[in-house]
């Protein structure tokens, strides 16, 4: 059957996500407002030589792309979609800090060059020699989804493509900071694995990558199917799940069907509610996960819900550390994607066991 | 040919003008937009030519209606403004009565306003509302919120091809019935960041630029922002709605030679033309005039003109011109400030002219057109290509 089949994922977090065979059974709790990703030995996969130009998205981008497109078994893929929030975050600071530190004067082209937020796109193109289709997507939280719908267009138009699509956000030394001053973290140190709960304003920021070869028919790689993605631009409360209640009757489907849900809260008292909303009205009664307790909040963060779906179909439990609720599933067969930051960029994922 | 989608609508805000009718105007009376940076405060002021829109701040806001205290970056102003006129165009008043995205284009989004208070940020809380601006996609959702626009929304950034591929992700979700309409297109304003980066690279002409001319210096940067309207034909039809012309062919692909320089034969160049004429039934003859993406740097006008002999060849090339000349490079904005050129070509029947040409590129006998000109035209096609590889075509009809 002709879908959109995720045949290899890849990802790397604020968790040892690239190290463990487990999954997530090894959990590093973090206690800072900014914490940096658990760097896979980029070494391994990158050569010296080309890795001292590398900024720390690229690194992770190409890394991860190539962890992805190993397990999916292709060499070479004909599209590359990449999303990001900031893009190279780290060079594009450095360069500005000079243009502003020295009024103009002794700039150098790197970190221009390096600035541009498609740079992980290019450079992954440019390493496998991928002359495909190439597009990079910079919309908040929604970064990556709407990267992922326009993979399912070119699958819709070009069946036999495989696709490389991916996320990647990276933190930066003094412009991460400033999310603290405008609220959008949480003021000192703070529990990570309690923040759920936190009852304060602003929340907790890492960075990361996933990638994802999706295709268009099911080989002994898939993972999961991602049968349906929407994103919504702006919502209210009630929008919100009026929203979600359209997706969710436009797949045929009614919400029991749904055996877990996979929501973005971040403990942000004042945002949250969206998630708290639905827990307690249309999946009161399904099994209820978050994620961002241990991989933090960035742009594309909600790609990682994407890695615990596939995750989720392979192993059939759910590790504790993402349980929120008592409800226990009795198999595992759809699982919701639901994702929102302060109020903008919704996402809305249905992904089904191949 | 592709039937295509239909253009509905159509806004611009240029160093040449700012409207669509103010734009034509320029154009066929030969008034390029180049001058020295008057606006934006630079270093760099005496040393290079640029297409600045020369409005300041505070007379946009004023345009727009905004609240004094606001967050929109001129990048977000000047979208809005170019946004809003397509709108207009198209007789759309009431924006969700039909399931409506919004796809922009941007290459460093809010960057002005970063500059600008990034050093206080920590010293006051004065301006702490524009601290998000640094987020490219920030920009769009100021102008989403502007326009009340709540469905699907997306940032592209593929560097100076944003727009064309904001404008083909357009007319693919049409096509794939995800949306009724969508406002396509992008914006850059000019920065210092920009600037000092192009300087950098040492591609900026100190003087006015002269694409495909063998003694080109570079390019001169310019800011503008610009959006079509794109609607499905049933929506067309049921309002009885008046059709621009129509988008028929696209494609992206990747040149996966250098971050920065086109290869030397133009293989991401030559791909994503000849993917466009596949895209739209179409052979190489049939396309009339080609809007080129001609930079006047060196790179990218050898590379491009190499692309084109191997589509056309030497002795079928169409007429050709680069636009660049009237309104520097608008880099994230040029896909769809050049869409909205190529669209008024065909309306007015004229290819609007290469300014600044003399010599012929010792590389090859190719010359662009000149002198403004009629023309009977149906299609025509339009490159846009940008740092990472990217390059994208599309071709427009009557």
């Amino acid at each position: 059957m002709k879908g959109c089949y995720i045949n290899g994922i890849s990802n790397i977090s604020a968790q040892p996500t690239t190290v463990s065979t487990t999954f997530l059974e090894e959990i590093v709790g973090h206690k800072e407002v900014i914490i940096r990703a658990f760097d896979p030995d980029y070494k391994t996969f990158i050569k010296p030589a080309a890795m001292r130009r590398m900024s720390k998205s690229v690194k992770m981008g190409v890394v991860a792309s190539k962890m992805a497109l190993e397990a999916a078994d292709i060499v070479m893929p004909d599209a590359i979609i990449t999303g990001t929030g900031m893009g190279c975050r780290q060079d594009s600071e450095r360069f500005l800090e000079n243009v502003l530190h020295n009024d103009e004067q002794f700039l150098t082209p790197t970190l221009f060059i390096q600035s541009t937020h498609n740079t992980v796109g290019g450079q992954i193109a440019l390493g496998l020699g991928c002359k495909g289709y190439n597009v990079t997507y910079v919309q908040g939280a929604v970064s990556f989804e709407t990267s992922v719908i326009d993979a399912q267009l070119l699958l819709t138009e070009s069946p036999e493509q495989h696709i490389l699509v991916g996320a990647i956000d990276e933190i930066a030394k003094n412009s991460t900071k400033l999310d603290i001053l405008n609220g959008q973290l949480k003021q000192g140190e703070c529990d990570w694995l309690t923040i759920l709960s936190s009852g304060t304003s602003g929340t907790i920021c890492s960075e990361g990558a996933t990638f994802m070869v999706l295709g268009a028919e099911q080989s002994n790689k898939s993972l999961a199917q991602i049968k349906a993605v929407t994103t919504i631009n702006d919502a209210t409360l009630d929008e919100s799940k009026t929203a979600i209640e359209t997706f969710i009757a436009a797949q045929g489907i009614v919400p029991d069907d749904i055996d877990a849900v996979i929501f973005g809260n971040n403990g942000d008292q004042d945002f949250d509610d969206y998630f708290h909303n639905l827990q307690t009205s249309i999946f009161k009664n399904t099994e209820q996960l978050c994620y961002k307790h241990l991989i933090g909040e960035y742009h594309t963060a909600s790609a990682f819900a994407f890695w615990i779906g596939c995750e989720v179909f392979k192993h059939n439990t759910i590790p504790e550390v993402l349980k929120v609720n008592e409800v226990k599933a009795k198999q595992y067969n759809k699982i919701l994607l639901y994702n929102q930051y302060r109020s903008r960029n919704h996402s809305i994922v249905l992904l089904e066991r191949c | 040919m592709n039937k295509g989608i239909a253009i509905t609508g159509m806004g611009i805000i240029s160093s040449i003008g700012n409207t669509v009718e103010e734009n034509l105007n320029a154009l066929q009376s030969e008034t390029p937009g180049i001058s020295r940076l008057e606006i934006l405060k630079s270093r760099l002021h005496d040393s290079i030519m640029v297409g600045e829109i020369k409005k300041t701040n505070a007379t946009l806001i004023e345009e727009l209606g905004l609240p004094k205290i606001n967050n929109f970056s001129r990048t977000a102003m000047v979208s809005a403004i170019a946004a809003k006129e397509a709108l207009q165009d198209a007789g759309i008043s009431d924006i969700n009565q039909h399931t409506t995205g919004f796809i922009s284009g941007t290459s460093v989004g809010g960057m002005d306003t970063t500059e600008k208070y990034y050093l206080e940020y920590q010293e006051t809380a004065e301006n702490h509302r524009y601290i998000e601006a640094l987020h490219a996609g920030f920009t769009t959702e100021c102008v989403t919120k502007y326009l009340g626009i709540k469905g699907y929304v997306s940032t592209i950034s593929t560097a100076c091809s944003s727009a064309a591929n904001a404008i083909m992700l357009g007319a693919r979700l049409i096509i794939a019935g995800k949306l009724d309409r969508v406002v396509v297109g992008g914006t850059d304003a000019l920065s210092k960041f920009t600037i000092n980066g192009f300087n950098t690279l040492m591609i900026l002409s100190d003087e006015v630029c002269r694409p495909f001319d063998d003694n080109r210096k570079g390019l001169n940067l310019g800011e503008a922002a610009a959006y079509l309207v794109l609607e499905s034909d049933a929506l067309v039809a049921k309002e009885d709605k008046k059709v621009l012309g129509r988008v028929v062919g696209w494609a992206n692909a990747n040149d996966a030679y250098h971050q920065t320089a086109s290869s030397s034969e133009g293989e991401g160049a030559y791909r994503a033309m000849n993917k466009a004429l596949k895209v739209a039934d179409l052979s190489p003859s049939q396309i009339e005039y080609i809007n080129a993406h001609g930079t006047a740097t060196s790179n990218n006008d050898l590379s491009e003109g190499t692309a084109m002999k191997r589509i056309f060849g030497t002795e079928n090339m169409p007429v050709f011109s680069s636009t660049k000349a009237f309104t520097g490079h608008t880099l994230a904005a040029a896909g769809a400030v050049e869409a909205v050129y190529s669209v008024l070509g065909l309306q007015e029947q004229t290819v609007f002219p290469n300014l600044n040409f003399k010599t012929k590129m010792s590389e090859f006998d190719m010359k662009p057109q000149t002198e403004i000109v009629s023309k009977e035209m149906q299609t025509v096609l339009s490159n846009s290509f940008g740092f990472g590889g990217n390059c994208s075509t599309l071709i427009f009809s009557r």
